[in-house]
């Protein structure tokens, strides 16, 4: 499903360079459930960004889901963004002046979906997170735990080959942190892989794999 | 997906009325200026007689003071008008297809439809029976008169629509009598609608003039001894003028001419008329500048006599500029709007959003901006020119001149429709494009 091997990314300013990741080898099989974790600044927020496409990396390789990313264009990495992760962030990243079902929406309005099988999908995911009744609320009217239930909803809508999870319960209470985990698990007891970084060692507990990162490293998997 | 980046430009907008408004009007400030300068423009830089212009000629002669041009600032340009004796002499030639003198007088008219009728001031040109059919001039009803009325041998008049609406209430009058400088004259035509912009035959009192209010054979003027007291005299000796005959003789320049000359052969033919006369006059211890006589057509003429000048070509470009600073305070506005939208952005692109799809969300965003700062544009331009239109209503000129000018046309209407759209488009490629380059990651909140 996911396939990094020797990859390296490092920052660079006029004056600072940065190795956010070094020699980094990940393999995650489809269907699993793995918690990335470790401390601050050891480059679980750049593994992420790698992984989800959202930023290149300098050496090295990554396939995902048996197609080799490395040389991509902008846009062919967008449509394969779209069409293979959905993501999940700690602070949800809902679009604030849409109402949950355009939320939900918007990953398929890039893939130029017809209304009717948008509405049909949406619909479902809707009912899948126990947001239908809440479908015309703007994020502003939702607590934390209904928001985050609306941004796995976006993000499982476009039947993603994978989850990319960033602390997806770290502004919520324990309550609603508990309840969050409980649909991820169920996401993946369906068939998704999901891919959750985390420092919480309580969270990481209930994936199937823990990879440890330091100093963009990993030093356990 | 032009539907779906429509409504999220609307809504964005919408989310936004202080700056919208605030952009809309940059955009319309400047859009209904350039309508407003680019009518009038478009007003005096307009062949008004294309489909014959080129066959249309202003016959001039210097005639002038020998050590001095009659325009120092142009000197290579004879006198714009003719000495009476000349254009009597000129008018015998029978190379032109068509040909008029004239010249524009103040009178007093008086015999209208009503009993009790109030003599009533207008301005009549005097001229030739070709001044019609060489100009396309339209009737409303009747016609001209035709060449051998031109020396006065019956008392004919023409009137104008207006003229004719005012004394006789737009009925057809041909056949009726009106009193001009106290003599009965039977009206023989009323003139259609008709307003040749600029007034090229006669620029001495600028190229927006309103027209006459009646037409008089040129005989007349010697019959009844008619100064050109609405026209422009001009005289370069001080010869002593006792009586109307004195005038007649002297050199004074005050008549314009025209003549129709349809091939390069005949054209050819009156500049050698002209070159003979002048000659023949010069021998005779007349014109003494140098031989600079011209047949000049319509295009030429108003190059000649500045009525595109430069000020208004300035104007233009002070309206453009202005535009442009009304466009660059959008492109900021536009840009500070965009980039505060950057977050929504990343998480867009973040769920697989291409970079072009990103463009053309914003792009959108400003083509409507676009669209609704020209309607409000065009709105603001028709204000602008009922301005222009109030101002020169409340003066002297009658109908027609400026505010025959300041009619919005189609053709502006266009114009400014085209410039909104792509001023606005082009107000809004910069900062769609920068938004559209933003990488995603650094935009997506993280409290890792």
């Amino acid at each position: 499903m996911l396939r990094m091997s020797q990859l390296t990314k490092t920052y660079r300013t006029d004056h600072v360079e940065t190795r956010a990741l070094l020699d980094f080898s990940l393999e995650v099989r489809a269907g699993e459930f793995v918690a990335v974790t470790g401390p601050s600044g050891s480059g679980k927020t750049t593994f992420l960004n790698v992984a989800g496409l959202l930023e290149s990396f300098d050496s090295g390789s990554y396939e995902l889901d048996g197609r080799d990313v490395t040389g991509l264009s902008d846009d062919d990495r967008s449509l394969l963004r779209n069409a293979k992760i959905g993501f999940i962030f700690q602070s949800f990243n809902l679009l604030p002046d849409l109402n949950v079902y355009d939320n939900i929406d918007v990953p398929l309005r890039y893939r130029r979906m017809k209304s009717s099988e948008r509405r049909e999908r949406i619909g479902a995911v809707l009912n899948l997170v126990g947001l239908a009744g809440r479908r015309r609320h703007i994020p502003s009217q939702l607590s934390g735990g209904q928001q985050q239930r609306a941004a796995i909803a976006r993000a499982l809508v476009g039947e993603p080959a994978f989850l990319l999870a960033d602390e997806p319960t770290g502004n919520l209470d324990s309550t609603m942190a508990g309840e969050v985990m409980a649909l991820l698990e169920q996401v993946n007891a369906a068939g998704t892989t999901i891919v959750l970084v985390t420092h919480d060692p309580q969270l990481s507990r209930r994936a199937s794999r823990n990879v440890h990162i330091v100093d963009g490293r990993i030093v356990s998997a | 997906m032009i539907g779906y980046h429509l409504r999220l430009a609307l809504e964005s907008l919408r989310r936004t009325p202080g700056l919208t408004l605030l952009m809309l009007c940059a955009i319309a400030v400047g859009i209904s200026t350039c309508i407003v300068t680019l009518t009038v423009y478009e007003g005096t830089s307009t062949d008004p007689i294309r489909w014959k212009s080129g066959r249309l000629y202003a016959v001039t002669i210097d005639s002038w003071d020998p050590n001095e041009a009659a325009n120092p600032k142009r000197p290579n340009l004879p006198p714009t008008q003719l000495a009476y004796k000349d254009v009597k002499y000129l008018l015998t030639s029978d190379v032109p297809t068509r040909k008029a003198a004239m010249f524009r007088t103040q009178d007093i008219i008086s015999g209208g439809g009503a009993a009790d009728a109030q003599p009533v001031p207008i301005t009549t040109r005097v001229t030739s029976a070709d001044f019609f059919p060489m100009f396309d001039v339209p009737f409303l009803y009747g016609t001209g008169w035709s060449a051998q009325l031109d020396q006065g041998a019956e008392p004919v008049i023409v009137i104008s629509r207006e003229l004719n609406e005012k004394l006789f209430g737009g009925i057809n009058s041909v056949g009726r009598t009106l009193r001009w400088n106290n003599r009965d004259f039977r009206i023989n035509g009323v003139l259609n609608t008709w307003f040749p912009l600029p007034k090229f035959y006669d620029l001495n009192r600028g190229a927006f003039d309103a027209l006459e209010d009646a037409y008089v054979p040129f005989g007349w003027a010697e019959a009844l001894g008619r100064f050109p007291n609405g026209g422009r005299v001009a005289c370069w000796r001080n010869d002593p003028i006792g009586s109307f005959q004195q005038f007649l003789q002297s050199d004074c320049v005050w008549l314009q001419m025209w003549v129709q000359l349809n091939d390069a052969a005949s054209r050819r033919r009156m500049q050698a008329y002209l070159d003979a006369y002048w000659a023949d006059q010069h021998q005779s211890g007349r014109f003494g500048r140098p031989r600079n006589n011209r047949l000049t057509d319509v295009r030429q003429w108003l190059i000649d006599q500045e009525v595109v000048d430069n000020d208004n070509r300035m104007l233009v470009g002070v309206a453009f500029a202005f535009l442009a600073i009304c466009l660059l305070n959008t492109v900021g506005m536009l840009l500070a709007k965009f980039l505060k939208s950057a977050p929504g952005v990343g998480i867009r692109r973040a769920l697989g959003a291409t970079r072009g799809q990103i463009f053309w969300q914003y792009l959108c965003e400003a083509a409507l901006l676009g669209a609704a700062g020209a309607a409000l544009g065009l709105l603001l331009g028709a204000l602008g020119l009922q301005g222009v239109h109030a101002l020169y209503a409340r003066g002297s000129i009658g109908p027609g001149g400026y505010q025959e000018l300041t009619h919005v046309r189609w053709a502006s209407v266009l114009w400014a429709l085209m410039l909104a759209l792509v001023a606005t488009l082009g107000a809004g490629f910069y900062p769609a494009w920068r938004l559209a380059r933003l990488p995603p990651a650094s935009y997506l909140k993280s409290d890792q």
